[in-house]
């Protein structure tokens, strides 16, 4: 079964592993992944612990439904404190690992400690080991794979790894697996770097019983033809998420220099079309590969056409590098985009935070903060190619000032380039945000604003509030399963409803993480996609656990709590700039310069921006400083927390 | 008529959910390592190969079985191992070219592809259609007909050339 899966405690000090099954009443509390991790973060760490230090405590799991039959279960959820933004640290990515780890018969690993010199663990049916890997330090991400499987004799091992960036400590390092599914975002790498942990390598042929196998099957069945029949995936299975580069950069909706424009013009290069053009010379018609039992198949492979990686193979890219790589940094070039994303995939590191950081760097260069005294002598003006890939490199073996400068995040770096380069900076609570432009759709900027991981898409955007649905369409989906009758708009220029849209998504958002699988399968980017009834169903036939959409509700609400009250004790604020649920002021004060009529010239209201704050908070039932409830809390059965159930 | 089972290894986008459907529908568990099925990579060059049993005409696997353990299916020319009768002594598995006949070291048995029955789950759940489930005589179809197209195309394209000149 896979509520059989144990959670392993490994304490990399005292290099002691401690096996324990995961009991009833917690899955039935935080089900599994994201979730569960969230509790055991706020568990197994002490307030104002040092991110980079052996108090900090790093989690590996997979959702609940990891490994069993219902559709697209292959994610894999990290979470540790980040070393980033000194807030909860959290990164999800698919791929082929956790399911692997589920059947090595483990759902859940706690890492503890920091280990004397370089280790990896090898997790094996059931058992776990410390093993030595001096020999993998040093290694990129695809070496440091193979040479386990060859080391361990088995090529069917699944491994989580960082490259070169995580060694050194870059404070947005990613973990790693397969060729480019990556685990960005708040430098879950550098976590595992500091722990002197290369990689956790998996290998399992343990049973994963199916509770009602006939019904598991069937509606896998019935879950697969509603996803691939959503227009949204078929487009996503053709050109992978370029495709949303392609519609949101002509219609204005795309960062381009930093902050400075809207939309990249004249970029032809880097369209979803090109890239795809790329990809059909390179690897044929059929170039489109997935993750575990996922049929959207959203990845393309190619191989880069020239330049000095000419020939290489990789995977990807993905809205964000064909922003950090392209539009970004002004460069619009398709090697330049495939080159810097394979650069980022060896080195493990996270391309959103790299292309922003390089960019606002950039625009410093241009604005005469950083001089080619800082840069070495680099020409770091906006579309140089060369600067560009140059300063990835840089970054992450921290060469040079402004290598070593980046490599710390935008905070750190603006303390020590100093002038008003801050003011320059795109952040929210120390992370850089995502390359598309919120200016103009309210909803999406009390979404980057709000995310409980620092600026941040994939924690609850309303991405459909751009669709422009009925009215009676939005009310179906957002009064599903707890009622909501107050205001709802289908106009993405308005203020009004858009708080409980985004409510209602982190909730969502929250139940896939927990559940472990794919955004890309729920109410993201289609309005067709299933949600908590079929969650409901697909739990019960696989786990033969019966939780009503309600209760699945109500888990996922007690779970972002548990992030909340983790942010909040390492000292999240609410209208702070760098710990809070605050936009920067360029949101509020430079009018979008590009784009279509509903775009241009639009500027967040930054009266009306805190008023949706207030009502956001409202809805969480958490006061005006965004802090929950003695009610919610009792509500939601956390009061005493921490708990320590596990 | 006859059906057989048609991999198309360039359509394959690698996913597994054909090792994950056939060890659900055979043994009401999800583990990759009871599939019937197994998708071979090479991650690094971006290749994927499902394999499976051929279901051959002149079947080493049976030819081999000491004790004539493995026969023929009358409807749908599948092979299948009689339980009752297997010693396990695996030279089916020694002698099967595909590596398509698998030992299973928990339950201590081989175990092959029996199409389902019939109606073979990895077909059912492949989207893409690397694994699809066709009549016997129509095996080469596919294949000619791309053939075909691109002849065409060349054709098409001397024309174009010739013209031009």
């Amino acid at each position: 079964m896979a509520l059989d899966r144990k959670v392993a405690y490994i304490d990399l000090s005292k290099g002691e592993i401690e096996i324990r099954p995961i009991p009833l009443e917690v899955r039935k509390k935080f089900l599994g992944g994201r979730g569960l991790d969230a509790y055991l973060l706020y568990n197994h760490t002490k307030k104002g612990c040092n991110p980079l230090g052996p108090g900090n405590a790093l989690m590996v799991s997979g959702g609940i439904l990891c490994g069993t039959c219902a559709s697209a279960t292959s994610r894999t959820h990290v979470m540790a404190k980040s070393p980033l933004t000194n807030l909860i640290g959290s990164t999800n990515m698919g791929g082929f690992f956790s399911p692997e780890m589920a059947w090595a018969g483990f759902h859940h690993l706690v890492i503890k400690g920091k280990a004397k010199k370089p280790c990896y663990l090898w997790i094996h049916n059931g058992e776990i080991e410390i093993r030595d890997a001096d020999n993998l330090w040093g290694k990129s991400v695809t070496e440091t794979q193979w040479a386990i499987r060859e080391e361990l004799g088995d090529e069917d091992i699944k491994s989580l790894v960082i490259g070169p960036a995580g060694e050194n400590l870059v404070r947005f390092a990613n973990v790693m697996t397969g060729i480019k599914n990556a685990g960005g975002r708040t430098g879950m790498g550098c976590v595992m770097g500091s722990k002197n942990l290369k990689a956790i390598a998996a290998r399992g042929t343990m049973d994963i019983k199916i509770a009602h196998p006939v019904e598991a099957l069937e509606y896998n069945k019935r879950f697969i033809d509603q996803i691939t029949s959503s227009k949204v995936n078929q487009t996503m299975g053709t050109l992978g998420t370029p495709f949303i580069w392609g519609a949101t950069n002509t219609w204005g909706g795309v960062r381009t220099r930093n902050f400075q424009h809207n939309q990249c013009e004249y970029a032809d290069d880097i369209e979803p079309e090109r890239l795809d053009e790329i990809a059909t010379e390179t690897m044929g018609e059929h170039h489109m590969t997935g993750c575990f039992a996922c049929q959207v198949h959203c990845r393309a492979q190619y191989k880069i056409p020239s330049g000095p990686f000419a020939g290489t193979y990789d995977e990807g890219p993905e809205y964000t590098t064909q922003c950090a790589f392209g539009a970004q940094p002004d460069t619009k070039n398709a090697v330049t985009v495939l080159t810097g994303n394979h650069l980022v995939n060896q080195y493990g590191m996270d391309c959103l935070e790299t292309g922003s950081l390089i960019s606002w760097a950039m625009e410093l260069y241009e604005k005469g903060i950083l001089t080619s005294k800082e840069t070495d002598g680099m020409d770091l003006r906006f579309g140089n190619d060369e600067a560009l890939l140059e300063m990835v490199e840089r970054i992450c073996y921290r060469k040079g000032f402004l290598g070593d400068t980046l490599a710390d995040g935008g905070i750190l770096a603006a303390e020590k380039i100093g002038k008003d380069s801050f003011e320059y900076l795109v952040q929210v609570k120390g992370m850089s945000n995502l390359n598309s432009d919120e200016r103009a759709t309210p909803a999406l900027a009390l979404n980057v604003a709000t995310a409980s991981r620092g600026s941040d898409h994939l924690r609850s955007r309303p991405a459909i509030d751009l669709y422009h649905l009925p009215e009676e369409v939005l009310r179906k989906i957002y009064s599903n399963p707890v009622p909501y009758d107050g205001p709802l708009t289908s106009e993405h220029t308005d203020y009004e409803g858009k708080p409980w849209q985004v409510f209602w998504q982190e909730t969502c958002f929250m139940g896939v993480d927990s559940l472990g699988i794919c955004k890309y399968h729920t109410t993201f980017l289609g309005p067709t996609l299933p949600n908590f009834e079929d969650w409901s169903r697909v739990l019960y036939y696989n786990t033969g656990l019966e939780l009503t959409p309600e209760e699945i509700w109500t888990i996922a609400e007690r779970c972002n709590n548990m992030e909340r009250l983790f942010n909040l004790r390492e000292g999240l604020i609410r209208d702070d700039l760098v710990k809070g649920d605050m936009l920067c002021h360029r949101y509020f004060d430079e009018p979008c310069t590009r784009g279509a009529p509903d775009v241009i010239g639009m500027t967040i209201d930054k009266e009306k921006f805190k008023k949706m704050l207030d009502e956001f908070y409202e809805h969480h039932g958490w006061d005006k400083n965004g802090v929950p409830l003695p009610k919610t809390l009792k509500r939601l059965d956390i009061e005493k927390e921490p708990s320590h159930l596990l | 008529m006859e059906k057989m089972l048609m991999i198309d290894y360039q359509k394959c986008t690698g996913c597994r959910l054909c090792e994950l459907v056939c060890s659900v529908m055979h043994e009401g568990v999800s583990n990759p390592a009871r599939s019937r099925i197994k998708v071979m990579k090479w991650e690094s060059e971006g290749l994927y190969i499902p394999m499976s049993c051929q279901q051959c005409e002149d079947a080493p696997c049976m030819n081999v079985c000491p004790v004539k353990a493995i026969s023929r299916d009358k409807d749908y020319g599948f092979l299948y191992v009689d339980y009752d009768v297997c010693i396990g002594c695996r030279s089916c598995v020694a002698v099967c070219p595909f590596g398509a006949m698998n030992y299973n070291d928990v339950d201590k048995k081989v175990f092959k592809c029996d199409l389902c029955g019939g109606q073979p789950q990895c077909v059912r759940f492949c989207d893409v259609k690397a694994v699809d489930f066709v009549d016997a005589g129509r095996l080469s179809f596919g294949k000619k007909k791309d053939a075909a197209q691109r002849l065409s195309a060349a054709q098409r394209e001397a024309a174009a050339l010739q013209a031009s000149l």
